[in-house]
This record gives C-alpha cells, structure tokens and sequence, in this order.
C-alpha cells in the first residue's frame, strides 16, 4: 500500500514538472510580447534583452541631455555624467559620491556601465493606436463579426433543425453531403468567388464577407445538428399534436433548449471572423474598410521596424480575444467537446 | 415514394433550402466555373479565353510550382509533431492534479491568437540580432540561427510557430480523453493493465476516431498554408523561395500577376490531392481507427 502512494507522489511530481516546464515555453512569447511593448526603443535593441523594461538615465547638462554611468576607480564606485569622447578615452564628471562632486576625470570608456530605471513606456500604447486606426478598425470588424454571427444562427439553426429533427427521405446522404464539403479548401475557392463577386459588384464592399453566413455554414450545422439530437422527442410530438408548426416548434421549445449551444456557435464563429485575414485580404481594398487583422498586417508593411508600436498593436488586438475566452471559457469549452463528438 | 413520402420530403428540403442556395452559389458554381477557367487564358480584365488543357501543361514545367509543392509537403514533419504535442498535453492535463483550468488556459491561449498578430510577434521573436529565439539559444549554449532569413532554417521556423498553437488539438483530444468510458478503464485495472497498457489497449482506441478527424484536418490545413507565409517573410517566398508555399504561390497567380487560368488550375490541383490524400488516409484508418460496436 505504501509503495502505491510514493509512486502516486512521483506521478504528480513528474506531472508538474512538464506542465511548468511546457507552461513556461508557451507563456513566454507572451510575456516578451508586452514587454518589448512597454520598452522605449534604446531597450529593445539590446542584447542580451531584459525582461523588465527600463530606460536610461540622463541629465542634461550644458544645454545637453548626457546618459549618467557608474564605474570603479581605484575602489571607489562613482556615479558620472559622460560630458565627450576622446581618443584617450571618456571624459566624465562626478555626480557621487557627494564629496568628489564636481570633479572632472579621463577613464576608460569599459569601464562605464549605463544606469537604467525601471519604466514602463506607456507611450508607446497611445502612439501605435495614433497611426493603427483601432477604433475604426474595430468597429469595421464588429460590424462584420455580429451580421455573420446573426446570419449564422439563423439560418444553421433552421438548418440543424431539417436534419435534426424532421424525418424524409434522403436526408441521411444530403446530410453526408454537408460534412463533405467541410473537405473543400477555402483557398482553391476564392478565386472563382472573388470572380463571382466582382461581377455582383461586390469588391470593396462587406457583402462577400457577410451575405454567405445566411446561407448556413457546414460546420456550425454539424455542431447544432449533434445537439438537437440530444434533445427528447416527446416535447415536439406534444407540439405537433397541439397544432403547432415545425417553425413554431423550433423557436418556441427547440431554441430555448439550445441556448447553450447556440452560445458556442455564436461565440465560435464571432472568434473565427476576428482571427480572419484571407477574406477581408482579398475582398476589402479601402483602407477605412479594414478590420482589425488586416489593419495589423498594413501597419506591419509599414512600420516594419517600430516593434515597441507594433507589440502595442498586437497586445491591443489580442487582448480582448483572451478577456472574451476568460469570460466565456465554459461555452467554450463546451463547444469545442461537440466538436470532437464522433460524427 | 407515397404521398406522405413526398410531403415529408418537401418539408426537410424547405428547411434546408438555405444550405442548398448557399451550397450552389458559394460552392458549386465556384468549383464548375474555376473549372472552366482553369482551361482558359484569363487575365482577369479581359473575358477568359479558351485554351484546353494549356495551363495544366505549363504548370508541369513550372519550376516555381514544383517548388511550393516540395516545401508544401516538407511542412508535413509538422502534422505528426502537431499530433504528439497536442494529446501528450492532453494526456498531461487529463491527469487529475489541482490547477487543471489554469495550465489548461495558459496551452490553450496561444491557439487564440489571430495569425497576423502571432506572426508579427514571431517575426520579432526570430529576429537574427535582438530576437527571443537566439536568446534562448545563447542560454543552452547554442550557435544562433538566422530563422527566417536562412533558407535552411526558415521552414523549421514556421513549425515551431506552429506547434506553440498546438492547444488547439489538445482541447479536442482532452475533451475526447474525458468521454473515454469508464468501465474500460475497470475492465483493464482487473486485468492488472499498467499505465503504459493502458494507454496503448483502453485510450488510444477509444480516441483514435478524434485523431482521425484531427489528422484530415491538419492536413487540409497545411495544403492551405498562407497568412503566416505571406506576413513573415520579405520578398514573399522567403529566401531562395524557401517558403514559398502551395497556398501562397496560387494566391499569387490570381491576385499579384492576375493569371487567373493558371491560378485555377492550381487549385483543382490542390482538389485532386486533398481528394486523393483524404482517401489514402481513410483506408489506412481501417486498420488503426477503432469504432465502438454500434449500441
């Protein structure tokens, strides 16, 4: 019995150590996200990096800002302003210790180590959102994010429900049907889309982007379809008796039922048009159009070096997507467990 | 068919009528007529003009082609890695330990990210001077890498990108590691089965319908490999066309050198291989996917 709980005790342990030791690599880029964020631009090209961002100190002296160093003369730590460099070496002035202030010396440039405070530079935050229209671009991909979302619900739920809860002939194969075109790469079919739609004279505008979702999307009509089959029958047997008609049926007792899954939907597919990029890529060429994704990736081919402005960008853009995980993590979860339902 | 039949019929197609609209207008028509184009000279601002099997012809001696069809399947490593990585930390988090939500929050987040913003992140991370990458190498004692700007790192590049959104696989995989049932697990603790037999002779067949699903998928993903390919590397197709994927290059027919012919002949390639490929995998799956006797 006691040689079962040590080998438990090892078994956790171990467990630990890997979930830690994963956690921390998968974290990281986490964390080096927001810092080079918060860094001003002497700190992000230095190597090795810090992981807490500082910035140098400097005094002004004679009408110039000059960087404030320590060194070690002769046993003695010395706090210095760096005044010119010279071929024989740094001329500097003594800051500390009081005593020596004042005084001037010649040392080896080496020598000096640069003094860095701690500083966030929240800066860089106001500045990336001045030249990254994130409002705008927000706004633009709520807009799109919540017609796509209202279209899906729509028109799956009515979908599901044909093949969910109705019985008629050959709606097993047309079913298999629907899975299959989940196969269909999205990619070898824009081009012929695109076509489509510069006929319809839709380029440039949100349509192509919104208009498809109401017609119901493969794979939100397999996850609905999977729970309405968990649903008991007699429900809308009584319904159908009393009268009432396959629509009554499904948005009086089959949707209320299904607030649940309809919130993973809901949720999924918000998620999915925030991450897109190929569909506004190819659709949307006003630049006061973009969404958040293609907006991040113009100011990517722009700004191509600023990292602190384009870290803030990123943050921006990630962050709300982490709070509406944490906030709806059960829906989520929920819905990706459907997912994985043997279909 | 009696008339019952006929009535019932015409309701289930009434209320599936809005996929049927959407399935021949968003993909029917699309697939039929980028099938016509693929056999036509069409440069998008003139009307298609028709050339038979031309296209098809001068893709096969299309270096460039061959290229992104190389570095596409090179990019396969990934889709067994993808599979390890994602059910051992599923397997992992499956263990009952306290603290479960919150290091199952901290694999999942990555896979959350939008791609344009983890790959403009990455992109700093692979930086040849300041990056996170040499960093790390620095503290194992490594020699640093060039990452994206060699063409000998910058597929691997890519991969590593990749696994780190591996949490999206292991979410499923655990979601499926819970539904395992649990009088299996009885059934095999009485027949004195250890971890490791367990693993292989209760969860492994249990699951492996869910890594069947996740295998296709991660293929069809792959084939389409674009956003990251068309955001990180400069000139796209990275150095020495390294990184010039499948996806990327047809993109770039279409949209960049507006050969919309060619381009669709690219992609009704790309059908007949995912086809073919869905296939290949399906067969294999008898002899490794195992389905519960129907209840």
């Amino acid at each position: 019995m006691k040689s079962k709980t040590v080998k438990r005790k090892v078994t956790v342990a171990v467990v630990y150590a890997l979930l830690c030791g994963f956690g921390a690599l998968f974290f990281l880029p986490f964390l080096w996200l927001v810092t080079t964020s918060l860094k001003a631009d002497d700190a992000i090209f230095e190597f090795p990096p810090r992981w807490i961002p500082s910035r140098r100190e400097r005094i002004e002296v004679e009408g110039r800002l000059r960087g404030v160093y320590t060194l070690q003369v002769q046993g003695e730590h010395l706090k210095v302003v760096h005044l010119k460099d010279s071929p024989q070496g740094a001329h500097v002035r003594v800051l500390e210790p009081e005593v020596r202030g004042g005084e001037k010396l010649l040392v080896a440039k080496e020598d000096m180590r640069p003094v860095r405070h701690i500083h966030f530079r929240w800066e860089n935050y106001p500045r990336a959102l001045r030249t990254f229209p994130f409002l705008l671009y927000t706004r633009n991909t709520l807009l799109i994010a919540v017609s796509v979302v209202i279209g899906t619900l729509v028109s799956c739920s009515v979908v599901a429900y044909g093949f969910a809860r109705m019985r008629w002939p050959g709606r097993d194969l047309a079913f298999i049907l629907v899975l299959a075109t989940m196969m269909l790469p999205d990619q070898a079919l824009v081009l012929p889309r695109f076509i489509m739609f510069r006929h319809l004279g839709w380029i440039g505008t949100f349509k192509p982007l919104i208009v498809p979702a109401f017609f119901g999307t493969a794979f939100d009509i397999f996850l609905l379809r999977q729970f309405f089959l968990t649903l008991p029958g007699e429900l809308s047997d009584a319904a159908r008796i009393d009268g009432c008609s396959e629509l009554g049926i499904l948005w009086r007792i089959v949707v209320p039922l299904s607030k649940p899954a309809l919130a993973t939907v809901a949720l999924l597919t918000f998620i999915w048009c925030w991450l897109d990029f190929m569909g506004p890529l190819v659709y949307l060429n006003d630049e006061s159009m973009y969404t958040l994704a293609l907006g991040l990736a113009a100011f990517l081919g722009r700004h191509g070096a600023d990292w602190s402005g384009l870290m803030a960008a990123g943050t921006v853009v990630i962050a709300p997507i982490v709070a509406i995980f944490f906030l709806a993590q059960r829906t989520f979860i929920r819905g990706i467990a459907l997912t994985g339902m043997k279909g | 068919m009696t008339p019952g039949d006929r009535k019932r019929l015409g309701a289930g197609l009434l209320f599936i009528s809005p996929w049927i609209a959407g399935f021949l207008l968003f993909l029917l028509y699309p697939m039929v007529s980028s099938f016509y184009y693929s056999l036509c000279r069409y440069p998008m601002l003139r009307p298609p003009q028709f050339i038979g099997l031309g296209n098809y012809a001068r893709l096969l001696h299309d270096e460039y082609f061959w290229k992104a069809l190389g570095n596409t399947a090179f990019m396969f490593i990934e889709l067994p890695l993808m599979v390890c990585l994602g059910l051992g930390l599923a397997l992992l988090l499956n263990q009952a330990v306290r603290g479960m939500p919150f290091f199952r929050t901290v694999f999942y987040l990555p896979a959350i990210v939008p791609i344009v913003a983890s790959a403009m992140l990455w992109l700093w991370i692979y930086n040849p001077e300041y990056g996170l990458a040499n960093v790390l190498l620095t503290k194992l004692h490594l020699p640093h890498l060039r990452w994206l700007v060699d063409p000998r790192t910058s597929k691997l590049s890519f991969i590593i990108m990749d696994l780190w959104a591996a949490g999206a696989g292991m979410i499923i995989y655990l979601a499926a590691l819970q539904g395992v049932p649990e009088h299996l697990f009885e059934a095999a603790e009485l027949d004195g089965a250890g971890a490791w037999q367990k693993l292989i002779h209760v969860i492994m067949p249990s699951i492996s319908p869910v890594v069947l699903f996740m295998v296709i998928m991660g293929m069809i993903t792959l084939f389409q490999y674009f956003t990251q390919a068309w955001i990180m590397t400069q000139p796209r197709g990275g150095p020495e066309y390294s990184t010039l994927f499948y996806a990327l290059y047809l993109f770039q027919n279409g949209f960049e050198y507006f050969r919309m012919g060619y381009a669709c002949a690219m992609a009704w390639i790309l059908f007949v291989i995912i086809l073919g490929a869905t296939l290949l995998i399906l067969r294999s799956s008898q002899r490794w996917v195992y389905y519960e006797e129907s209840r």
